[in-house]
Formats: C-alpha cells, structure tokens, sequence
C-alpha cells in the first residue's frame, strides 16, 4: 500500500465514469439517466434539495447499491479500468479500505466508537497487514496531528470527542491509506457555523495536498463553492445542471438553480 | 473405570441416532475445515444454556460403548459442572469414567487442557460460550460471516491494539484468538491463553461445541495454530510466580485459592489429576500437609 502511493497519475484518463445511472425502489424513482466523469484530483459536488437522489446517487457510486440501469467505472491503482458491479465483493472491500475513503454525516456510522482514536485510525493500516504496534501508532499520530487533533488524545474514544473532532477523526480514519477518491456525504452537517468553517479549509487543504479527487454530496451551496471544482445540481432524480462551481453558482441557468442560489440567506 | 447401570428410556447417550448423525456430519465438515464454524441444529439438553450444552451434544455424538470420558471444568474432575456431566453420560451411556487424563479416550472440557501431553487416540471436546473471535467488535453475524469469508480480519488486531494502548501490553488472558492453518481466525473458547500453545499440533482432535450459538467447529490432529499478536508485542503465554503449594510444579497453570479470612491464600494446579500424579510419584509442594482438604483433595 505504500509503495505505488506516489506513483504517476494519468491526469488525461478519468478515474470515475458514471454511465447513465438510474435506480429504481419499485416504481419510486431514486435517480434517473446521470452520468459524468471524474478526473484525478478534481471535486465534484453534488447539490439538490432532500429527496432529489443525491444519496442514492453517492451509494450507486460507490458500489454499496445496484443500479436499475447504467454503470460506473473505476480506473484502478494498475491502471486497468473496471466496472465496479463486476469487482468481486473480497476486491470492493479491498478498495473501500485502500483506494476509496468515504466520509459519512453522522460521524458515528463512520467511526468505531467503542475503540480509541488511535485504533480507529490504525484499523485500515492493519486490515492492509500492518503488524507493528508501534509504527500504526506513529503513523495514526501523524494523522491526529494534520487533522488537528491533539495527538495526546490517542487513546481517548471517540465518545469524549466533539462533533466537529469526530468528523476530523472519521477523515484522518479514512485518509490513512492515500486513497485517491473519497466520498462525502453532508460531511459538515450537524455542526455550527466555525466548526464547519475550519473543517472546510482542513479538508481543502488535504485535497490539494494529497491531490484527492472527491465526490462530495451536500445540500449547502457554500460547501460547494468552497470544495469543489465542478458541480451537478439534482432535482427529482435527475441532473439539471452541471458546469463549473462559480459559473453555475454566479449564472445558474436553469429556473430550479437559480431558486435554490438565491435562497441562499445573505448576512 | 467401572460400569455404571444406564436409566431406560433413553437412546445411548442421550440423544436419538438421527440427532447424532446431524451433529457427526457437522463435525465433520469441522474437521474438513479446520476452524470455520459450522452451523448445527442444536437440541435442548436437560441443562441451562452456559453449562455446556454444546460439548454436551459433541461428546454425545461421538461417544461410543468402549469409550472412557473424563469431565474437567476449569481444570478439576471435581467440580459441579464436570461431575454432573459425568454422571449424566454415565446414567445415560453406561460408558466408564475416569479422572486420568492418560486413560480417557474423550475428555469434555471447560476453560483448560490437560497438562498432561495428550495422544492421537483422544479427543478433546471444548464447551463454547461465544463461538465468534469477532463478536465482540462487530455485532451483525451477516457481517462476520462475511469478514470469515473474505478473510478480512484486520479488526481482530484492533482488539489487540486497543488491549496495547489501554494497558500498555495485550491485556487479553482468556479466549486469546489464534489463526488457524493460516485461514481462520478462530476463538479457542475461554481458555487461558497459557493453554493456547498446546493447541498447536496437538496429537489429539479437538472439538468445539457451542450449544447456545448452534455451532461446531474443529481442529484435527497436528493443525497449526498461531496466537495473533503484533511484531513488537509479541504473543506470551501465562507465567506465574509461584509454584503449586501442593505438588511444587513450576510449569503448570495455578489457581489462586483464599485459605482464611485473614488475607492468607495459596497457589495450587488447576488441573487437579495432574497434581495428584505428580504428589503419587513423591514431588512435594511447600503447604503439602497444612492446606485444608478441601482444596488438597483425596489424594491426601
């Protein structure tokens, strides 16, 4: 896991390719004909109001449902791209713990809370075959402290911790690996306003230093605007509008963009 | 080793022919798949759940007219659970009984294994409370059949990480997880984990049954099995500072026995056949002749 971690990227080739995804409970739709790609290093956020499929469509994506129709490719660390429902369920776990992170709003489902912070953040190191207590420690330290927890909390569960503390934990957790695609779900839910602020420049400043690509599902157009590079408004299951962060978001074409831009409450 | 009269009314053994040929092709599925749990239609014995209802049913199972069984629990021939398991197969099986490790063919057990070196024509039956290593931290059995089948066990070190960070050293003396032949990661039952070497290419099979939880698993003769620990904290079994107060055994597993109410206490093997052997062939502890008789036994 640490030896192809720098390796050269193909920056022309996408990582991800959704092919129109559409997923169906019975006869209610969850999302309809979507399709997009993503390249190394590039944020995507997803917005649209609760109940327009954003979460169907990050759990399409990520291979945790089958679609109705569609599907999603993945250009693995060898370089081959493949089709993610294809993937063996030993390989898709393989790559939720090595090359996917994935960042959930409830911090609780994300995390181990019965177990200190250090082993939460040890857990993939060791399911990747790490076996020295002291080198997981001292790389799980290392993670604490970029993510700006003090390290002396190591040993501390994650039940003594704040919520904006658990959402950094959950990231360090997932970031351990190097993965090169996270997944976030609402990953500033839930908490106030600085809170938030300062877990959007952490995770800022980790994407651009790490050279993460994200696929970031959120309801909070600033959270956008802040994290992302491109953006895909949804509504009623389908993608209404996609283009660059600051040209939807200044020049919202579509009527239902341009609602939900102005809605925003100006200070 | 003496007969006993069986009551009628029963099958041999307890446990009608058909029941046994269900938990027999269980076993040996076990044993065709050394440390994978296979699931089992568990009966209702005539006893609680948590009282060796499991190696109740093994020991039933295999057990045949020439066999000769010895009972422990926690290492004694004398103790409720071994002596009312003895006489339950002796009323129903007729089958002799013995406390001599050398001499049993099946032994049924709660917590230890013999001290004594055990021999390819015995077989040890484990009473399992938990059958799964990862219970404990993953709760859905979905998924821990799942991390079983994928050999997915990175949360096994987890456990053992977290042992390390807490107490400064794994901190895990019973039901100590061991990987067998390589493949699955399997809990040996509440033993101490001062027992868990013995495991290791053990010249006799071993059974594991567990009522409750409808499950049998095994480990056939000359398995492999390795204690997970980490690469600077490396697996060690249980040492003890004493010795036996009554037969003065140094490599042995001691219980800590309260003699008064005045703090006074002793150490003595809890494997009580072994330590009366050893007092036979002459070897003397230190409190040999002052213990009460309570705790020194019948061989005094």
């Amino acid at each position: 896991m640490t030896t192809d971690m720098h390796a050269p990227m193909d920056m022309d080739t996408p990582l991800l390719t959704a092919e129109s995804l559409t997923k169906f409970y019975g006869a209610r739709l969850g999302c309809r004909d979507i399709g997009f790609e993503l390249f190394p290093g590039e944020v995507l956020a997803v917005v649209g109001e609760s109940g327009s499929g954003k979460s169907t469509l990050l759990k399409l994506l990520s291979g945790q449902l089958e679609p109705s129709g569609g599907r999603v490719l993945y250009r693995m660390r060898d370089g081959v791209t493949r089709d993610i429902l294809a993937l063996s369920e030993a390989e898709r776990r393989f790559l939720f713990r090595t090359d996917w992170g994935f960042v959930h709003q409830h911090a609780e489902l994300g995390l181990r809370m019965g177990v200190s912070a250090g082993a939460n953040v040890g857990e993939r190191l060791m399911a990747v075959g790490w076996r020295h207590y002291g080198r997981i420690r001292e790389e799980a330290e290392s993670w604490l402290e970029r993510v700006e927890i003090d390290p002396s909390r190591i040993d501390d569960r994650p039940t003594a911790y704040s919520g904006g503390m658990r959402q950094r934990l959950q990231i360090a957790r997932n970031l351990v690996t190097a993965p090169r695609l996270v997944f976030m779900d609402e990953p500033t839910g839930g908490l106030d306003v600085s809170v938030q602020a300062r877990l959007l420049d952490l995770v800022r400043g980790l994407v651009a230093d790490l050279g993460l690509a994200a696929i970031v599902v959120t309801h909070d157009l600033a959270v956008a605007r802040l994290l992302s590079h491109r953006i895909l408004v949804m509504k009623d299951g389908r993608a209404i509008e996609t283009g660059l962060t600051d040209q939807v978001l200044d020049d919202p074409r579509e009527p239902y963009t341009q609602l939900l831009v102005s809605s925003i409450l100006q200070p | 080793m003496t007969s006993h009269p069986t009551a009628s009314g029963y099958n041999f053994a307890y446990l009608d022919e058909q029941t046994k040929r269900m938990i027999r092709r269980a076993i040996l599925k076990a044993i065709a798949i050394p440390g994978y749990q296979v699931p089992f239609a568990s009966r209702e014995m005539p006893m609680p759940y948590g009282w060796g209802t499991g190696g109740v049913q093994v020991t039933a199972a295999i057990l045949g007219p020439d066999d000769r069984l010895k009972v422990i629990d926690q290492g004694a021939d004398d103790t409720t659970n071994a002596v009312s398991i003895r006489k339950f197969f002796e009323k129903t099986a007729g089958v002799a009984t013995t406390t001599h490790t050398a001499e049993a063919t099946v032994i049924q057990t709660r917590h230890r294994i013999p001290e004594k070196t055990l021999g390819p024509d015995q077989v040890l039956v484990y009473q399992v409370p938990i059958p799964e290593p990862l219970r404990f931290l993953e709760p859905r059995e979905t998924e821990t059949r799942v991390m079983h089948a994928l050999e997915d066990y990175g949360l096994m070190h987890v456990k053992l990480y977290e042992d390390i960070a807490r107490h400064g050293h794994i901190a895990t003396t019973y039901a100590y997880p061991v990987k067998v032949e390589d493949r699955y990661v399997m809990d040996p039952s509440p033993t101490p984990k001062f027992d868990n070497p013995k495991m290791n290419d053990c010249a006799a099979l071993q059974l594991f049954g567990a009522g409750r939880e409808k499950r049998i698993y095994a480990l056939p003769p000359h398995t492999k099995v390795v204690s997970l620990d980490f690469e600077d904290h490396p697996f060690e079994p249980t040492k003890f500072d004493h010795a036996c107060g009554l037969c003065g055994a140094t490599h042995t597993y001691l219980d800590e026995v309260i003699t008064d109410d005045a703090g006074g206490r002793m150490f003595v093997c809890s494997d009580t056949d072994h330590c009366e052997e050893r007092r036979a062939e002459g070897h003397r502890g230190d409190l040999l002749g002052e213990a009460p008789a309570e705790i020194a036994g019948a061989a005094e």
